[in-house]
């Protein structure tokens, strides 16, 4: 069987674009580091979120609140049949008012996920400001939402699919990114 | 006539909740597990999430009832959904309106969900198969009050880590209780065990055979258990001559300062409420650290919430008859 996978970031590229993604968030909040909150969207954001607060950790000399967020409850296609009845849970432990809140997911596709994710975060308080951060942003909008920080853009089709795999689900021994071809025309 | 066939696929192939006896064991832990991820939501500032957002649920209730009632409407509100109380000595039905024209009346304003509860065993399950909306069984008759069982299994869970051998003595009126009957088929599910207690008229014979112990002795159940459910004396049953006075009932099958000395310190006490002061359960006991009876009420909105959560989205198809 052909595989229509194709691994297009691995390792220490994985590794850099979340450097980069630090060293930005660093520069810009270096003055409200005192203020600033780290939120990862579960699952793949949440080790993405993890990685970034270790290296910010070390570059701001200070530590800062983390949170989870899950968006089960709060999608807009809660009623169809393909979504899962698994609701995770959202973990906001400190105040997000007046935070400077980074969301953080591993893909940045339609906006929804982010949509929904804004509004769980909204609805604990209300923050200075939120911004976005993920490691790929896919394109093909469906909500013009757009990300702060970014590591690579990827030109996709609509249909593929993009994986990002972290170590830390003990899947792998190393960090890829997957982008999987679908199948069929545009 | 139109009788919808409703369809619901994926991991909670369900449209209604009618019994205990519908679940698997598989499928009450998995309502447990949501429920204690909406939980959370009850102690945020805000509580509510959008999840039933646009959703209508109706509340039928043919039967007094607070906490039932108020915990499914708060569950609903929490959700996002819009939610009808409709009580029957408000309704059509004091007017002489059967079930079957209340229901195909209450359909053509569309809800979601139908949450019932009714005098007559069968009730809930009769409306599910004439409605489309999912339906949720708030207690029907002696038969079942599904979501009641559930709560008591969650409540059970948080304090006892596990159900599976947890040991759980059910006193007093057995015969007449749909709670007692539900928590049966629902710990039977999980495979804890399960003792019923009380005096001979209100024990069903033959209720071996649901895989259940009998004791006429209180105090043999407070030492054996690690739950002891205590049962709403109905005093309407004195009447019926079911047992001689209250008086008599209380002192033999009561739980008071006496027998609270026999229950082991990690035990916990529980009672669906509303519960008769000084019948089954004396004051001192209420106060007592091991009794979880507010817990259950508050259980009893997440567990309800699961529910609801669960069985959202049924794809309804309707079949001209």
């Amino acid at each position: 069987m052909k595989s229509n996978n194709k691994v297009i970031l691995k390792g220490e590229e994985i590794h850099k674009l979340i450097l980069k993604i630090a060293k930005e968030i660093a520069e810009r909040y270096k003055c409200n580091s005192r203020d600033l909150a780290l939120v990862g969207i579960r699952t793949g954001g949440v080790y993405l979120m993890e990685r970034i607060y270790r290296i910010l950790k070390k570059k701001l000399k200070t530590d800062m609140p983390r949170g989870i967020v899950d968006i089960t409850l709060y999608r807009d296609d809660i009623d169809s049949p393909l979504s899962k009845p698994e609701v995770g849970e959202t973990e906001l432990l400190f105040d997000v008012n007046d935070k400077y809140i980074i969301l953080i997911d591993d893909v940045l596709y339609t906006g929804r996920t982010i949509r929904a994710a804004i509004d769980v975060i909204i609805d604990f308080g209300r923050p200075k400001k939120i911004d976005v951060a993920v490691l790929i942003d896919r394109g093909h909008r469906e909500i013009p939402f757009y990300a702060e920080f970014v590591g690579c853009k990827i030109e996709t089709l609509g249909r593929d699919k993009i994986n990002v795999v972290f170590t830390e689900e003990g899947k792998r021994k190393e960090d890829v990114v997957i982008l999987e071809r679908g199948e069929g025309k545009i | 006539m139109t009788i919808p066939k409703v369809i619901k696929k994926g991991e909670f192939p369900h449209k209604d909740l009618v019994s205990m006896e519908q679940l698997s064991e598989k499928e009450i832990y998995m309502i447990l597990d949501t429920a204690s991820r909406f939980k959370k939501i009850s102690l945020r500032n805000i509580k509510k999430v959008p999840a039933l957002k646009g959703k209508t649920v109706i509340n039928l209730f043919f039967e007094p009832s607070t906490r039932t009632r108020t915990s499914f409407e708060i569950a609903a509100k929490r959700l996002s959904a819009d939610i009808v109380n409709i009580t029957s000595t408000a309704s059509a039905v004091v007017k002489g309106e059967t079930l079957l024209d209340t229901a195909q009346t209450l359909m053509a304003m569309k809800p979601d969900f139908m949450i019932i509860r009714h005098s007559y065993s069968g009730s809930a399950l009769y409306l599910s198969r004439i409605v489309s909306a999912s339906v949720l069984n708030a207690g029907d008759g002696l038969h079942e009050h599904p979501t009641q069982a559930l709560l008591d299994l969650y409540t059970m869970k948080e304090y006892k880590g596990q159900l599976e051998g947890l040991k759980v003595a059910i006193v007093g009126d057995i015969a007449h209780s749909r709670v007692a009957r539900s928590n049966i088929i629902g710990l039977n599910k999980v495979k804890a065990e399960v003792m019923l207690v009380g005096p001979k008229t209100l024990i069903p014979s033959s209720i071996e055979k649901m895989n259940v112990k009998v004791s006429y002795d209180l105090k043999e159940a407070i030492c054996w258990a690690d739950v002891v459910m205590m049962l709403r004396i109905q005093l309407e049953r004195l009447t019926e001559g079911l047992f001689p006075t209250i008086r008599e009932y209380s002192m033999l099958y009561g739980l008071n300062r006496d027998m609270l000395k026999f229950l082991k310190k990690d035990a916990i006490i529980m009672h669906p409420g509303p519960i008769n002061r000084n019948v089954e359960i004396s004051p001192e006991v209420v106060g007592d650290k091991r009794c979880v009876i507010l817990n259950q009420v508050e259980n009893g909105i997440a567990v309800r919430m699961a529910v609801l959560f669960l069985l959202r989205g049924a794809e309804k198809v309707s079949i001209e008859q």
